[in-house]
């Protein structure tokens, strides 16, 4: 007993170093779930008022691009006002919206913090849990999708960017329906590589890649980039597929927060499709 | 004992201040990410004593964390490098030891010692921060590419900051 206590007062350096480096790597694992993600983040008050701060500096730099894509965006919802419309069918003035739910509503909100070199970038926005934003939801912009939901305080949310190791999306071609699994590969912050596509499916260069409505995450349909290359290893039966992000993550200034109002619904019903396997 | 403590508050605030705000924003590509908050622990007096030394880099990596949402990570790799310190203060100690209330820097240890001491120094931080960020050796040497362009960008930096703000003890 007197030679342990001797071993641990010699050493007491290496095993402070030891028992520091363990509480790291806890928090680490910790982080990495969605489920019980830690407090500490930038989503805390303090840590987002300075980055407020900071982001006021940076909307200055940013005016320009901001003005175009929000011009842009005008000009698309322009375009899909029932003026730009012309009337070629009378049936459809009939279809009564009662039979129709809304599914999705948005929420705007901007973004106060935005990283794209690491290999796991995040994204903080000045919407919280008052504005009713909740963890998982979707995250898109005019342009494309940007991420999803990971925590959320009372007046910020931080965003686990597409650009992340841990990202995976489900993504389908627009013109055929074949769906596959969408991740980052860390290092160029315009490309991300679309799995799970078999052998025998006839796409091109260019062929438009959007969401599927599988995760319950992003509506269908929204557009997440096109194909740059692809390549098949010998043997192999699926193609890995190099896809162009339309997301210009560099100059991200507005987004929108996708509620999913018909989320439980799906979700509780798949589980309990499942549990009934077992 | 006062002016040190005071010393070492300005500091943090100005290379975390700077590191969150600045730094953090800057992105050249995917390779090169300079951390000059790492000078912090760099510029701890050699006689600074180990284990308060250790606690004060879990501080300051938290804070950084805090910051770019990446909880544990900055904190690992500073507390490994601010554990490695007493052993590279020891291989590179001059014939005739430190003086006593030595401090590392370039005007008073000059430049060939701190090229060495910081570059091995911010190596250690690097690794340990670039593989617990990747955590996994799938990509290993996309990381590795990663710690050596991010470790010459961070000593870079550490010059020029040193060469702006490094004070001698003797001249004061």
């Amino acid at each position: 007993m007197k030679n342990l206590f001797l071993f641990l007062y010699r050493n007491n350096y290496s095993i402070i170093f030891f028992l520091l480096e363990i509480l790291c790597l806890a928090l680490i694992i910790r982080n990495n779930n969605f489920q019980n993600a830690s407090a500490f983040n930038s989503s805390n008050k303090i840590v987002g008022s300075v980055m407020e701060v900071v982001n006021y500096m940076n909307e200055y730099i940013n005016l320009k691009a901001t003005n175009k894509n929000l011009a842009q965006e005008n000009a698309r919802l322009r375009s899909l006002m029932p003026d730009a419309y012309y009337e070629s069918n009378v049936l459809r003035n009939s279809v009564s919206d009662t039979i129709k739910h809304q599914q999705y509503s948005f929420i705007v909100a901007k973004v106060i913090n935005n990283s794209m070199a690491r290999r796991n970038n995040y994204l903080t926005l000045d919407k919280g849990s008052m504005q009713g934003v909740k963890p998982e939801m979707g995250v898109i912009t005019s342009q494309g999708v940007v991420g999803i939901i990971k925590n959320v305080s009372a007046h910020y949310c931080t965003v686990m960017s597409m650009l992340h190791k841990d990202m995976r999306i489900s993504a389908k071609f627009k013109n055929n329906n074949y769906f596959g699994s969408l991740a980052w590969e860390g290092t160029d912050p315009t490309i991300a590589v679309l799995k799970d596509i078999a052998k025998h499916v006839v796409f091109k260069t260019g062929d438009t890649v959007v969401t599927t409505s599988y995760s319950a995450v992003f509506p269908e349909n929204i557009l997440i980039g096109t194909v740059a290359n692809a390549d098949i290893k010998p043997g192999e039966n699926f193609y890995n597929i190099r896809i162009k992000l339309s997301t210009n993550f560099s100059n991200l200034t507005y987004v929108y927060v996708v509620d999913n109002l018909l989320k439980s619904e799906q979700r509780k019903l798949e589980e309990a499709t499942v549990n009934n396997d077992h | 004992m006062i002016t040190d403590i005071f010393t070492l508050l300005v500091r943090f605030i100005f290379l975390v201040g700077l590191q969150v705000t600045i730094l953090n924003n800057i992105q050249l590509n995917g390779y090169i990410n300079p951390y000059l908050y790492v000078l912090f622990i760099l510029l701890l007096p050699v006689k600074f004593p180990k284990i308060p030394a250790m606690l004060i880099a879990f501080f300051v990596g938290v804070t950084i964390d805090i910051f770019t949402n990446t909880i544990g990570i900055h904190a690992g790799a500073t507390v490994f490098m601010a554990y490695a310190r007493p052993f590279v203060l020891k291989i590179f100690s001059p014939r005739d030891g430190y003086e006593t209330d030595a401090t590392p820097n370039i005007k008073d240890l000059g430049l060939q010692w701190w090229l060495a001491y910081s570059s091995v120094m911010v190596l250690i931080h690097h690794f340990a921060l670039f593989y617990l960020e990747a955590f996994r050796l799938t990509e290993f040497f996309s990381t590795f590419l990663r710690v050596v362009l991010s470790t010459i960008a961070t000593l870079i930096l550490v010059l020029i900051t040193q060469f702006l703000f490094g004070k001698s003890k003797r001249e004061r």
